[in-house]
């Protein structure tokens, strides 16, 4: 029951970094090298995920935006120790990924960062390693891993609070749980006198909350002028993710569409 | 050898009548940056404020454009009637939103860093909006429009990788496809924000 009960509080909590990378993916159509340059990404239960979106936007207005703006409060250098903890600790996804990518450098670079963060660091509250050179790379997931490998997102979905994801990234959250994520598994799995579940679960919703106040005014701004904010989140999202699988860094890439080649207006 | 002289002369003048009037991108961006930061900046009331705004966009953005490109593959099937219904919509619709978007940033310090030409028609023109106490950086880059030269237009803007055009265009397409690809059923939505 136990069990049960810590994967059920796992997803909930898990939800809300999911939130935080809902500025993360986009949308029906995806830039790709299929279909005309497109890939298409499925929305099979849209009535239902829009339920679920309206259910999470409620969510978000009582208990996730008062969070952030609370914690906006806090003084910058406190904030950014914290941000810099929790990049730090995500580094043992990243790592794993890296090399299931074959990016080699990018896991050395990384390794280092956490053992240089952790320790001189304290805890990752300080960014040390930049100092020395080793400049922060991207973060990599086992959906991203997948995506890399040439699995196809399948279907778009939401789930309640953690927001949007496809078939291949649930895939790749189920993945942390069953040993893929280290910070899991010795809080959680292991459960050792050192740390508890609990640390886990604060970890997960202070990464969220902290996202959320990183982007509080995108977010209103986004509600303020979205004419649809299902279907922009869903799009949001769906780039977001098809970049991240890429690792493309170059705008143009992101953005080719035969659409803009048509367009004539001068 | 009056003929090379001659073409030389011709192809030094052409030359400069190019330079001169053949606007960088780059240079867009810096000047209409510079000029939306003085009017935040400024003490005008809200709404001066917004037609200030409204006039910087009207003169370096391509609004009919993007409102083409945000149609997607309805734009190919609508009549001319509901093309000029659709242009006068989405030209209103995109300055509130425009506006609305920029207003309550006070003084936004954008940096442009580098930029790249795609092709004739497009340049990539890549800045970043430097980290206040409030937010990090931000990665923004502009696609510029680039078929005429002397006057280049922004067509698009690419925040973090993540494309405003493209994000409407699916925005605009999901209201059109659930209402059985009824055209109306955006206009009627356009309409609702304006009056909002």
């Amino acid at each position: 029951m136990n069990k049960v009960l810590s994967i059920f509080i796992f997803i909930i909590i898990s939800s809300v970094s999911n939130l935080a990378l809902a500025g993360d993916d986009g949308k029906i159509k995806v830039n790709g090298k299929n279909n005309n340059g497109y890939i298409e990404v499925r929305d099979c239960f849209e009535k239902v995920n829009r339920g679920i979106f309206g259910f999470n936007q409620v969510l978000d207005k009582i208990i996730f935006k008062p969070l952030a703006k609370g914690y906006r409060i806090f003084p910058q250098p406190i904030r950014s120790g914290t941000s810099n903890a929790l990049s730090n600790l995500g580094n043992v996804v990243t790592i794993p990924n890296n090399i299931l990518q074959g990016q080699f450098k990018d896991a050395g670079v990384n390794s280092a960062r956490f053992a240089i963060n952790t320790t001189l660091g304290i805890a990752g509250i300080f960014d040390v390693a930049s100092y020395y050179g080793l400049k922060k790379r991207d973060k990599e997931d086992y959906g991203q891993t997948f995506g890399v490998w040439g699995m196809g997102p399948g279907c778009y979905f939401v789930l309640p609070v953690l927001g949007p994801t496809t078939v291949r990234d649930s895939i790749g959250s189920v993945v942390n749980i069953i040993g893929g994520d280290a910070w899991y598994n010795v809080t959680v799995i292991n459960d050792t006198k050192y740390f508890s579940e609990a640390d886990y679960y604060a970890s997960r919703l202070l990464s969220g909350v902290d996202f959320r106040a990183k982007n509080l005014e995108s977010f209103n701004s986004l509600e303020n002028n979205s004419v649809d904010l299902y279907a922009s989140v869903r799009s949001l999202y769906l780039q977001d993710r098809y970049r991240k699988i890429r690792n493309i860094d170059k705008t143009t890439d992101t953005l080719s569409d035969d659409d803009w080649e048509e367009l004539d207006t001068q | 050898m009056k003929l090379p002289k001659y073409l030389i002369i011709f192809l030094f003048l052409t030359n400069i009548s190019n330079v001169s009037f053949a606007k960088d991108p780059s240079a867009l961006i810096n000047e209409i940056v510079d000029e939306a930061a003085s009017v935040l900046s400024s003490e005008d009331p809200v709404e001066s404020k917004i037609i200030k705004l409204n006039d910087i966009a009207e003169r370096s953005v391509d609004i009919n454009g993007i409102g083409m490109y945000t149609l997607g593959k309805f734009r190919k099937s609508i009549n001319e009637e509901q093309k000029s219904k659709y242009q006068k919509l989405f030209r209103s619709y995109f300055l509130k939103s425009f506006s609305s978007r920029l207003v309550d940033y006070t003084n936004p310090r954008i940096n442009v860093v580098s930029q790249k030409k795609i092709n004739e028609k497009y340049t990539i023109v890549n800045s970043v909006l430097e980290a206040t106490s409030k937010r990090p950086k931000v990665k923004i880059d502009w696609r510029i429009y680039t078929k005429n030269p002397d006057r280049p237009l922004i067509r698009d803007l690419i925040v973090e990788g993540l494309s405003l055009a493209r994000t409407q265009k699916e925005e605009f397409y999901s209201i059109i496809q659930n209402n059985d690809g009824d055209i109306n059923a955006l206009f009627k939505t356009l309409e609702e924000f304006l009056i909002k």
